[in-house]
C-alpha cells in the first residue's frame, strides 16, 4: 500500500507537464457565512515559484497516471515505464483543503490518465469536485480536465462544480496527432469544445435577462494546451489552430508548452527540445492576436511561417512594416498606437487620456518608463521627428538584436517583450 | 508654516486635509510628518472651525482610492504629495489631473499605489497558515501565521483573507500590526515579534513533497522565478529551502533523461473502449478521405 507522500510525488510529477496556472477569470464567490473555506473572482494568485519560473497557485495532480492511452510526448503513456499510483477521490478532497488552508495554494487543478473508459475515468474526476463543493463547502477554484470523448451529462456535471474546464488539442492538426497521440481526435475535441461553448454561452446569455430563470451553473471559461516542437509544425499552423479556437469556441487561454524531456522518452520523439524561447515568441503573438488586433497572417504568413526568435514579433512586424511608421503618438488612432513596438496597452490607455490635455513630448514618455530605445524610431512627439532615414536603413533591425554573447542569458530572461503586460503569461490572465 | 501630525492613517490625514483646504492652506504652507517627536519642534496646529466649508469640496473617487492606498506607503513625503495633488484637483482647478499619467506628482502617487498593490497582493500569496489547534467549544480550526509586510497594509490586505478563510479561526502576525479573525469579526492589534508564532505546520513536508514534484528540471529559469518571488520572502515560505537543491540537481536529471534508453511503444491492451476509439478514429479518417476526394 503507497502511502500519501509516495503518491503526491508520483501524481504530481505527472502533472507538470500542463502549462495551464490561470485561478482568475472564475465567478466571485467566497466562504462568508459557511462553514467552510474558499474564494474566486479576483486577480489569480501564484501562491509560490518553482525555479523553472512557473508559479504555483493551484494543487496540480492526476486522479491516476495509468493511462490506455499512447501519446509519445507523454510520460504516463501506456508504453511508459513509470511507476504507476492512484488518488482515492477523498485523498484528493484532504489534500486539497489542507493545502488551501494553509494559503499554500488557491485551488485544485485535477486531470487524469485515461483507465477503463472515459466516462469511468470522468467520473472519478467530478466526484473529487462533487464532494469539495457539496460535502465540505469549497468555494475556491477548480479547474477539471474534461475527455472530449466523455458524455455530455458528465461533461455538464463536471462544468457545473469547476471554474474552469478544459481539453487539451496537445498538436494542431490530425496528421500530427495520428503519428503522435493514435487515440485522439481534432475533430472530436473541437466538437467537445463547441458543447462546453454552448454552456457556458448559455450561462451568460441568461444571466443578461433580469427575470430570467437563475441560470444553470458552469464553468465561466474553457482553455487548451499546445506542444510546442514535438512535431514539424510551423508557427503559423500553431497560431492558425489558436486562433480558430478563440473565435470558433471563444476559449479564455490557449497555453503553449515547449516539449521538454521527459524521463522514459519515446522512440519516435525528436531527442532535442525547441529552444524555450520559441515559446515565449508564440505567447508573444497570442497577446497580439487577442489585445492588439493583430492577424495570425501578420505574424506568420505562408512565406515565413515561423516566429523570428530574436525579436519580438510586434517589433519584427514593424520592420516588416516601415511605412507605417512614424506614428505620431499626440495624433494616432488608438489601433494605430497598439502597434508601435514598446507600447502596451496600458500605456496606449495613459498616452490617449493624457494627450487631451497636453502635447505630448519625450519627457512625458520617459515619465511613463517607456522602452525608450525601441520606441524612439518609430513614434513622432511634440520634440521628437526622426529621420525617415533612420527607419529606413537596414541597419534598423540589427540595432534591436541582442549581443550575440547575450543571447545565452536571455535564453533564462527573454528580453523585455514589447508589452510589461506579457509578464502576467506565467500567472495567468490579465 | 503649519506642522501636521499624521498617526499614520488614512482617515487623520483626510480630516487634516480637508481642514487645511477650506482653509485654503496652500501646500507650500504645511509640514507633514509621521514622527510626533519632530513634529514638537514646531507649532502644533490648532483645530480650526471651517468643517463646514470643507463638506463642499468635490474631490473625485478615483482620488480617494489612491489616497487611501499611498496612505499606508512608508515614504515620509506621501501626506505632502497627496495634499498637493489634492490641492491642484480642487483649488488649482485641475480636475482632469489624474488622467495625466505624464505628470511628475501624479506618477509619484501611482508609483507608490502600485508598490502597495504588489504588497498586498505578495501578502496574500506568501502568508502560510500554521495550525495550532482547534477551539474546544466551537470546533473550529485555529491557525496563526507570521508575516512581513513592507508597507503598513495589513488592513487593506485583511478582508481578503476574511472572505477566503471564514469558515476557520485565524490570526495574521506582523511586526507592526496584527489581524485577527474568529467567525465574526476581523480585529487589530499591535505588532509582535517573529517569536510569537510557530514555525513550522505538521503538513509543510508534504507541501515541500509536492513543491519538489511540481519542478520541471528541464527548464530552469531562476530569474522569473526570483522577480515574482524576491528572496527577502524566501525566510518565511517552508518551500524555499528546496529551491538550491532543486537548481543544483537539474542539470544531471536532464542528462539522465537524455541518455535514457528510448522505449518502443507497447501494443495496445485488450480493452473495450479503446477498441472503440480506434474504430471511431478509422470511420472519421475514411469521411475525411471521401470529402476531400475530388471524384
Amino acid at each position: 500500500m503507497m502511502d500519501i507522500t509516495r503518491k503526491l510525488e508520483i501524481l504530481a510529477d505527472a502533472a507538470k507537464y500542463d502549462a495551464s496556472c490561470a485561478s482568475s477569470g472564475a465567478a466571485r464567490k467566497d466562504s462568508r457565512g459557511s462553514n467552510g473555506v474558499g474564494s474566486t473572482g479576483g486577480a489569480g494568485i501564484c501562491h509560490s515559484y518553482t525555479p523553472d519560473g512557473r508559479c504555483v497557485s493551484l494543487l496540480k495532480v492526476l486522479m491516476t497516471n495509468a493511462c490506455l492511452y499512447d501519446c509519445h510526448y507523454c510520460i504516463n503513456r501506456r508504453s511508459s515505464n513509470v511507476t504507476r499510483a492512484r488518488f482515492t477521490p477523498d485523498e484528493v478532497v484532504q489534500l486539497t483543503l489542507d493545502f488551501y488552508k494553509r494559503n499554500y495554494i488557491e485551488g485544485l487543478f485535477l486531470s487524469s490518465g485515461i483507465i477503463r473508459s472515459a466516462d469511468h475515468t470522468m467520473e472519478l474526476v467530478i466526484e473529487v469536485a462533487r464532494k469539495l463543493r457539496e460535502v465540505h463547502q469549497f468555494r475556491g477554484y477548480i479547474h477539471l480536465k474534461t475527455i472530449p470523448e466523455a458524455s455530455q451529462a458528465l461533461i455538464a456535471l463536471a462544468g457545473r462544480y469547476a471554474d474552469r474546464i478544459s481539453i487539451n488539442v496537445e498538436l494542431p492538426s490530425q496528421q500530427s496527432l495520428n503519428t503522435l497521440a493514435p487515440e485522439k481526435n481534432l475533430a472530436r475535441t473541437e466538437s467537445a469544445m463547441g458543447h462546453i461553448r454552448g454552456k457556458i454561452d448559455e450561462r451568460y446569455a441568461e444571466k443578461r435577462k433580469p427575470d430570467a430563470p437563475k441560470p444553470p451553473p458552469f464553468a465561466t471559461g474553457q482553455s487548451t494546451q499546445m506542444l510546442v516542437g514535438a512535431d514539424a509544425s510551423t508557427d503559423a499552423v500553431i497560431l492558425g489552430c489558436a486562433d480558430k479556437l478563440y473565435t470558433a469556441h471563444r476559449l479564455r487561454r490557449v497555453y503553449y508548452s515547449a516539449f521538454s524531456p521527459i524521463p522514459e522518452p519515446s522512440a519516435i520523439l525528436p531527442l532535442k527540445a525547441p529552444p524555450l524561447i520559441r515559446e515565449h515568441r508564440l505567447y508573444q503573438a497570442d497577446w497580439l492576436l487577442r489585445f492588439y488586433d493583430f492577424k495570425v497572417e501578420e505574424i506568420a504568413s505562408a512565406n515565413a511561417p515561423n516566429l523570428d526568435l530574436a525579436l519580438d514579433p510586434k517589433l519584427s512586424w514593424a520592420l516588416r512594416n516601415r511605412a507605417t511608421f512614424p506614428v505620431d503618438v499626440n495624433k494616432a488612432p488608438r489601433e494605430l498606437l497598439l502597434r508601435i513596438p514598446g507600447l502596451g496597452v496600458r500605456n496606449v490607455e495613459r498616452i490617449v487620456r493624457a494627450r487631451r490635455y497636453t502635447g505630448l513630448r519625450l519627457a512625458d514618455l520617459i515619465r511613463l518608463r517607456l522602452q525608450m530605445k525601441k520606441l524612439l524610431p518609430f513614434i513622432t512627439a511634440v520634440d521628437h521627428h526622426p529621420a525617415k532615414l533612420g527607419l529606413d536603413s537596414d541597419s534598423l533591425r540589427a540595432r534591436f538584436l541582442p549581443p550575440p554573447e547575450q543571447l545565452e542569458i536571455n535564453f533564462d530572461a527573454p528580453p523585455t517583450p514589447a508589452m510589461s503586460d506579457f509578464l502576467s503569461v506565467r500567472s495567468g490572465e490579465l | 508654516m503649519r506642522t501636521i501630525v499624521i498617526e499614520p492613517e488614512y482617515e487623520a490625514w483626510r480630516a487634516a486635509a480637508r481642514r487645511l483646504l477650506a482653509q485654503g492652506m496652500a501646500p507650500e504652507e504645511v509640514l507633514w510628518t509621521d514622527d510626533p517627536q519632530e513634529a514638537s519642534l514646531f507649532v502644533r496646529e490648532t483645530p480650526a472651525a471651517a468643517v463646514q466649508e470643507a463638506d463642499a469640496i468635490k474631490v473625485p473617487a478615483a482620488f480617494m482610492d489612491l489616497a487611501r492606498s499611498v496612505a499606508t506607503h512608508t515614504d515620509a513625503r506621501r501626506w505632502g504629495m497627496l495634499y498637493r495633488v489634492l490641492w491642484r484637483l480642487t483649488r488649482g482647478a485641475e480636475r482632469h489631473l489624474l488622467s495625466m499619467a505624464t505628470d511628475p506628482d501624479v506618477r509619484q502617487l501611482q508609483d507608490w499605489s502600485k508598490a502597495i498593490g504588489r504588497d498586498i497582493h505578495k501578502m496574500h500569496a506568501f502568508v502560510r497558515f500554521r495550525l495550532v489547534g482547534v477551539d474546544t467549544t466551537t470546533g473550529r480550526e485555529q491557525f496563526v501565521a507570521w508575516f512581513e509586510p513592507e508597507h503598513r497594509i495589513v488592513r487593506l490586505a485583511t478582508p481578503f483573507f476574511e472572505k477566503r478563510f471564514a469558515g476557520m479561526d485565524w490570526s495574521i502576525l506582523t511586526p507592526y500590526e496584527c489581524a485577527h479573525w474568529d467567525g465574526n469579526r476581523l480585529h487589530f492589534t499591535a505588532g509582535v515579534s517573529r517569536s510569537s508564532a510557530p514555525d513550522e505546520d505538521a503538513l509543510d513536508d508534504l507541501w515541500r513533497t509536492y513543491y519538489r514534484n511540481i519542478f520541471n528540471p528541464a527548464r530552469v529559469k531562476i530569474s522569473a522565478m526570483q522577480s515574482e518571488m524576491p528572496k527577502k520572502y524566501w525566510k518565511n515560505l517552508p518551500e524555499a529551502s528546496l529551491i538550491a537543491g532543486l537548481i543544483a540537481e537539474s542539470t544531471g536529471r536532464v542528462q539522465g533523461m537524455l541518455e535514457t534508453e528510448e522505449r518502443a511503444a507497447k501494443p495496445a491492451p485488450n480493452n473495450t473502449y479503446l477498441k472503440s476509439l480506434h474504430a471511431m478514429n478509422q470511420t472519421e479518417a475514411a469521411a475525411q478521405n471521401h470529402e476531400s476526394d475530388p471524384a
